[in-house]
């Protein structure tokens, strides 16, 4: 049946994750913002101490999709600062053994606070996934790992302030090509793993992002997640790329979630603003009767659903276990587009006070763009639907 | 709890329709574009499958099956895609059937309402849309005004779908600054109906001008008698109708102008295998999955009787902005060939460009 009713018990989880960001995301938004390399210290200790607490936990469902939305209206790069496994988790979730999930993840229950990072793209390999040259080599019952990743969010936290670890995507055959693409956890620590560059960046700056550099870092053989084996079955690709592709299909929508977070939050603002003027959008009325400013809000609210719903419906067929290598591309599109246009058009339409950084809407509009951009660019995430709409492979559509 | 899965009855009834759609529609579309003709068999054959009746009581005839207006918009869309003008002409009774169910007296349902569950096509019909610049249904230019035991209405209305043909319209005019419905039966002296229109789009189906000058209608033929209508639910419907049709046209777009850039090979590549092509098409099938996901969430309001203007305006919008996008595309996707009538792309232009002004003009 077609429904789109929450049950009691996730309206009260969302109703938390909405609480807790008002509450605590919302008053150090701005301190964090301007203090780019500082941590939430307290707030950090408060989340880990709530980690039990449904918003905290990676879910892949309609309902983590919307506390998401949720925590990420309160502050997008806090969310990020959240302690937990995280993408790096999620990889570790889908392809890992019951072993490496116990081994790397049960830590995630006690002690200080840690994180989880996923290392994927390289200097000269972004949204070209299979061109990394990070490589893996096997010495006995070790795995010798060498290369530089960067862009990898929250790798400082995981690698330096936390006993956390980092999923690699690293090559052990590079004339196999995708086929030779495996993920490796490396945990914090180990010799030869260093983290360098903190970025400074346009938005979400109370994450950290780093470079890794890794000169022979050595891991254990059971560190590799899934089979070790090449496969050359075919071009397209083997298992452990298609790892990193499943692990896309699970994460996208709950990136295109925290997206929405940051379009709401914009939205909100522009209607807050216009109520306190004095000045109604009105709906159910022609076009042609409409103001300029309506059809611009009426339009930003629009996209907004539009993306929320694609989201939702990605990951309620991941709720499902059914196939949404299509769907949730589609949402992280139409997310990434969308509040980039809302949060933009918020800042024009609020004039004075948009530019301002008095108010948190100019940091939404910077922290909205990344979501156009990590976890598969717009563009890519455009390619990969095409791909899929057209069912050719990445031959037939370059 | 949240789900996007129709139930296996609205699965059934999809599929039932995108057969009908599929094999009949399909077959005959473009004919009747050209011809201005909808044959009465199709529309025979369509109405056997009980579209409107199955959700009006068994005493008033109907098959007593429940209203959803989300079964409509799924039914709706798949009908569209098959084709708007025999889409529109099939759904053409609900105009006066569903807004009487809802909202009729007893004695209004009793009397119209069979006639809807005849098992042979009827017309009915309901005329709302006024041919001025800033038509606007909730100012409507058409009065409404007691007199004894009758309501006299004056005014002009266009776009009357089957007019000429319906022995019930249903007549939207303005009573006392709000909108309400007035029941005017064939023959009613002060209704004159006009000349077939000439639309860009939507050729097939007959829509008609009409005159109401000092039409007199008796009380009891208030929509709704002395409580008159929820105008604004009947708006509402009307917007999640028009978006699934308009969700149903940019599919069959979509689809066929993708099917098409696959087969049509330039600088020895199919034209689908270009990103500019490629990614117009990624584009058109995300709005059409947002807009259909947008007009579920409306219907699934309007079905828990909840205030959905907001909703249904907002989707409506939507999906007039998204259908002109994706047939204009498809069109320019096809470049020459999508510009002769040899293609259907071309009539899905015409027919998505009328999406803006059809309001009312169906209801689900």
């Amino acid at each position: 049946m077609i429904d789109f009713e929450l049950t009691p018990e996730q309206q009260e989880e969302i109703k938390a994750a909405q609480e807790f960001a008002e509450e605590q995301f919302r008053p150090v938004s701005r301190y964090y913002d301007e203090h780019e390399h500082e941590s939430p210290l307290e707030l950090i200790d408060k989340m880990w101490e709530k980690r039990g607490e449904s918003m905290f936990r990676l879910g892949l469902d309609p309902a983590a999709g919307l506390r998401t939305e949720e925590l990420c209206w309160g502050d997008a790069g806090l969310y990020l600062c959240i302690p937990g496994p995280a993408l790096g988790g999620a990889a570790i979730f889908l392809s890992g053994t019951k072993e490496q999930i116990g081994q790397f993840l049960g830590k995630f229950n006690e002690g200080k606070p840690k994180w989880g990072a996923m290392a994927m793209t390289e200097p000269h390999a972004g949204s070209d996934t299979a061109a990394i040259s990070t490589t893996a080599v096997r010495d006995g019952d070790e795995w010798v790992l060498n290369g530089e990743k960067i862009f990898v969010t929250m790798g400082k936290r995981a690698l330096e302030d936390s006993d956390g670890f980092v999923v690699v995507w690293a090559t052990v055959d590079k004339s196999a090509g995708r086929a030779g693409m495996k993920s490796f956890v490396v945990p914090a620590g180990t010799p030869g793993m260093r983290v360098e560059k903190l970025e400074k960046k346009l938005g979400i700056r109370a994450s950290d992002t780093v470079t890794i550099v890794f000169s022979d870092c050595r891991i254990p053989f059971d560190n590799i997640l899934g089979s070790p084996e090449v496969k050359k079955v075919d071009k397209a690709g083997t298992k452990g790329f298609k790892g990193a592709m499943a692990t896309f299909d699970a994460t996208r929508p709950i990136v295109a979630a925290q997206a929405i977070g940051i379009g709401r939050a914009a939205l909100d603002f522009v209607k807050e603003t216009l109520q306190k003027e004095g000045i109604k959008i009105r709906y159910g009325v022609p076009r042609q009767k409409l103001t300029a400013l309506e059809r611009d809000v009426m339009e930003m609210e629009a996209n907004y659903k539009a993306a929320k719903l694609l989201t939702l419906r990605a990951l309620w067929m991941m709720s499902q276990l059914q196939p949404n290598s299509l769907e949730s591309s589609m949402a992280k599109t139409k997310a990434g587009l969308a509040v980039t246009r809302i949060t933009q058009k918020a800042v024009e339409i609020m004039g004075p006070l948009g530019y301002s950084r008095k108010y948190l809407l100019e940091k939404w509009m910077r922290d909205a763009k990344i979501n156009d951009i990590f976890e598969g660019t717009g563009q890519i995430n455009m390619l990969v639907t095409a791909r899929r709409v057209l069912n050719y492979s990445r031959d037939q559509l370059k | 709890m949240i789900s996007f899965s129709p139930t296996e009855e609205q699965q059934m009834i999809m599929t039932m329709v995108r057969q009908f759609a599929a094999g009949e529609m399909r077959r005959i579309y473009r004919e009747c574009d050209e011809n201005g003709e909808i044959p009465g068999s199709i529309v025979d054959t369509a109405w056997k499958m009980g579209l409107v009746s199955s959700s009006i009581p068994e005493d008033y005839g109907g098959l007593g099956g429940e209203r959803s207006t989300i079964t409509g918009s799924l039914i709706g869309e798949e009908l569209a895609w098959g084709d708007l003008s025999i889409a529109m002409h099939i759904l053409c009774p609900a105009l006066l059937a569903y807004p009487v169910l809802e909202m009729g007296t007893e004695t209004q349902r009793k009397r119209y309402l069979p006639l809807v569950c005849d098992e042979k096509y009827k017309s009915a019909t309901a005329a709302l849309i006024e041919p001025r610049f800033g038509f606007d249904p909730y100012s409507l230019s058409t009065t409404a005004r007691p007199d004894g035991n009758e309501y006299v209405l004056d005014g002009e209305k266009c776009y009357v779908p089957l007019a000429a043909e319906a022995d019930v319209l249903l007549v939207y005019a303005r009573e006392d600054g709000s909108g309400q419905g007035f029941i005017v039966e064939k023959g009613t002296n002060g209704l004159l109906i006009g000349e077939r229109e000439k639309n860009m789009g939507i050729k097939a189906l007959a829509t008609y001008e009409l005159s109401l000058k000092n039409c007199r209608v008796p009380k009891e033929n208030r929509l709704g008698g002395e409580e008159g209508c929820d105008f604004a639910g009947i708006m509402n419907c009307s917007r999640v109708a028009l978006s699934a049709m308009a969700t149903g046209v940019a599919k069959a777009a979509f689809e066929y102008s993708r099917d098409y850039a696959k087969e049509r090979v330039a600088f020895g590549e199919p034209i689908a295998s270009r990103q500019a092509i490629a990614f117009m098409l990624a584009e058109m099938a995300i709005e059409i999955d947002a807009t259909r996901l947008m007009t579920w969430e409306a219907a699934w309001m309007l079905d828990r009787k909840e205030e959905a203007t907001k909703e249904a305006s907002l989707v409506k919008a939507y999906a007039d902005d998204m259908v002109l996008m994706v047939t204009d595309r498809a069109v320019q996707i096809l470049g020459g060939h999508g510009y002769v009538r040899e293609h259907p792309v071309e009539l899905w232009l015409r027919n998505g460009r009328g999406f803006v002004t059809f309001d009312g003009m169906a209801v689900v």
